[in-house]
């Protein structure tokens, strides 16, 4: 039942906050939603709770890993939302809470599914969700960003389900009392999987997935769609929906191992991940949009993780680690932005000063710098370094080479940007306003788990990621 | 009624060329209706004695996609008076002939792809031809409303897939695609609605000022 819970109470809770219509009551449904999600996925910790519906809903070590990395990050962003709410009045106030909430029904669903077409409708349900939340204020560039995230994840979801179709009829010559598309019986029977249609199926999900995920080359409107939305939904896509769509990859890569065909999927992964970090290095320097920046480091954080699921070995273990170590990083940076936007004006060039302006969210922000650029002693550094160097000991040396040229290259680039805007006089020269606890808190948080997931993994996380690892065919270190 | 499938797959074959070659965007919009009409009817042709589901999926099938959903871009025809020729990036001549080797490249990938039923075996070609054709249509035609037929020729073509699938794995599937396609558009429609507003047209080439 607490599967069930972890789905269907976010929901009741948008159904709530979009029925109840008194402004006042949005933040607390908001706050209720994360705080019963929250509240359910510590239990889940403490006693594992059995898979329902015949194991179509099911908590694995990776799912249990993304579930807790999304209602973390959620709860981050639902007590910021306590202070943006007060500053700013998103139109459609009510409906904006309420698809806030919803995505994280989705993003459950996806953490939580071991049938692959469930995974599937929860992705679908986060896309949807989110777009309203991207358009909310109704001008040209939101329009022309919200048209160009519909028009190309709908594609990808469309691929993506084909891919899932792809896999059913690998499966055909199951024997009888397999139950189709279930996670499980997809690992135990991999070796009868017909191996064209997996392959088929393994390069539609990668494709469809990797949109949604922001690929390169099909990463487009990632940096428009980032440029435009608030940086509450920002903070939301960067972090839960690229999670999600990556625990679906995840997924496939799962059943690819098993199956054998790793010496088909290893140069895909190694590709599409290489060249994401390559175009989003390209685009990195010279970048002005402090969010559009923010965009292309998503790009690049996701080539990474696929750069990890392809190296294999500890680099399965870097893959899972880092992408826990990005969402912490990305919705503490988008936060950090956000005060920027709310004291600064914009985060368009000739703006500067926040840490004048606002000493605390300028720190968040330097903070979040230098974590994101994989710096010691933060915790993407760990994760960094386990897949550079599971590249390193897999014998793919140019590959490690280039890894690290980019890395390199985007740690400038970022720095460059937002250590201009962090320093420097204080444009704007009304008084600087007292900052907001609820605007500095919630980043505050999410900087110190960075942190200590730099310093120290406590032993149950330790465990999951290694079984997680595991099942993606990789080991700890 | 042995060959009807292959005769109503060749059908939606030709649909999807009908929206490759004219020139009139009502058309095209005419051509998607008849091919939601076509893909309601596969479902009772090929399990005839499918029982309540299958008629269920067929009627749900021709509501959505071949009533509700046409009807829906008319009104937004209507709604923004829009143009009413196709403006295509690549002419007509060279999409017809793109569209040959699609179909002809699809039947050709498909004989490394084989189904555990050979009687379903022109599903695959057919429904790989119709979603590259949507992803062209999509990519090519700049109207914000083709680019909506294009998406839905292209969910067309995994509905099409999805039918080899129909008794292994009941309901989900199918709920997920019309789910998909009603509110995906629904969605899409009340945003095309909006541009209109802003920009007095329905040409996406105009949301070009988000650039690096």
């Amino acid at each position: 039942m607490v599967l069930l819970a972890l789905v269907v109470l976010p929901a009741l809770a948008a159904v709530g906050a979009y029925a109840h219509r008194a402004p006042e009551w949005r933040a607390p449904w908001l706050g209720l939603g994360a705080a019963l999600q929250l509240g359910l996925v510590i239990f889940a910790w403490i006693s594992p709770p059995p898979p329902l519906f015949d194991g179509w809903l099911a908590l694995d070590a990776l799912g249990l890993v993304v579930l807790t990395t999304v209602s973390v990050l959620f709860a981050v962003v639902a007590s910021y939302a306590v202070g943006y709410l007060r500053r700013e009045n998103p139109r459609g106030g009510r409906a904006f809470v309420a698809c806030l909430l919803a995505f994280q029904a989705g993003a459950s669903l996806v953490a939580l599914s071991h049938h692959f077409a469930l995974l599937w409708v929860g992705l679908e349900a986060m896309t949807l969700a989110v777009a309203p939340l991207i358009f909310h204020r109704h001008d040209r560039r939101s329009l022309e960003a919200v048209w160009k995230y519909l028009v190309i994840s709908s594609v990808g979801i469309a691929l993506a389900l084909l891919g899932i179709f792809f896999l059913a009829t690998a499966q055909a010559a199951a024997p009888a009392g397999t139950r189709p598309l279930v996670l499980e019986d997809l690992v135990a029977g991999a070796r009868q999987l017909h191996p064209a249609w997996l392959r088929a199926s393994f390069v539609f999900l990668l494709i469809g997935l990797g949109t949604k995920m922001g690929l390169a080359p099909m990463h487009t409107w990632k940096p428009d769609t980032y440029g435009e939305a608030p940086c509450v939904v920002g903070g939301l896509m960067a972090g839960t929906l690229t999670s999600c769509a990556f625990l679906g990859l995840a997924r496939v890569t799962e059943v690819s191992a098993a199956a054998g065909i790793g010496p088909f999927i290893q140069p895909l992964l190694l590709g599409f991940g290489l060249l994401s970090m390559a175009v989003a290095a390209a685009f990195i320097i010279g970048q002005t949009d402090l969010r559009r920046l923010l965009a292309y480091s998503s790009v690049e954080h996701m080539g990474l993780l696929v750069v990890g699921l392809g190296v294999g070995g500890v680099g399965a273990y870097g893959a899972v680690l880092h992408m826990v170590n990005n969402a912490l990083v990305k919705g503490l940076l988008f936060l950090a932005v956000g005060n920027v936007l709310l004291n600064l004006g914009a985060t368009s060039p000739a703006r500067s000063g926040i840490l004048r302006r606002a000493p605390l969210s300028g720190v968040l922000l330097l903070v979040g710098l230098f974590a994101v650029t994989g710096s010691p002693p933060f915790g993407p550094f760990l994760s960094e370094f386990a897949i550079v160097s599971a590249a390193f000991r897999g014998g793919h040396y140019w590959i490690a080479g280039a890894v690290f040229v980019l890395l390199a290259v985007i740690f400038i680039g970022i720095g460059a940007r937002i250590l201009d805007v962090v320093h420097g006089p204080a444009s704007g020269d009304a008084p600087a306003p007292r900052e907001d606890p609820w605007l500095v808190t919630g980043p505050a948080m999410l900087a110190l788990a960075v942190l200590v997931l730099g310093v120290y993994i406590p032993r149950p996380l330790f465990e999951a990621l290694s079984n997680a690892a595991g099942a993606l065919g990789g080991w700890p270190p | 009624m042995q060959g009807l499938p292959e005769l109503l797959l060749l059908l939606v074959i030709l649909t999807c060329f009908v929206v490759l070659g004219t020139t009139r965007l009502s058309a095209c919009i005419r051509a998607v209706a008849w091919q939601g009409l076509l893909l309601g009817l596969l479902p009772l042709a090929l399990y005839p004695r499918g029982g309540p589901h299958v008629w269920g999926l067929t009627a749900g099938t021709i509501l959505v996609k071949a009533i509700v959903l046409p009807r829906f871009l008319r009104w937004a025809i209507r709604e923004a008076a829009v143009r009413r020729e196709v403006e295509p990036l690549v002419g007509y001549v060279v999409s017809l002939l793109f569209g040959v080797v699609v179909v002809a490249a699809a039947f050709a990938v498909s004989r490394t792809l084989p189904l555990a039923e050979p009687a379903r075996e022109m599903l695959v070609p057919a429904s790989l031809a119709t979603v590259v054709i949507g992803l062209f249509v999509l990519t090519t035609r700049m109207k914000a409303l083709l680019q909506v037929v294009g998406y839905l020729m292209l969910e067309n073509g995994v509905y099409l897939f999805g039918l080899t699938h129909v008794e292994r794995i009941p309901f989900l599937m199918e709920a997920g695609v019309l789910l998909d396609v009603f509110v995906g558009i629904f969605i899409m429609g009340i945003v095309v609605f909006h541009i209109n507003r802003e920009f007095d047209s329905l040409d996406s080439a105009h949301l070009s000022e988000l650039t690096d």
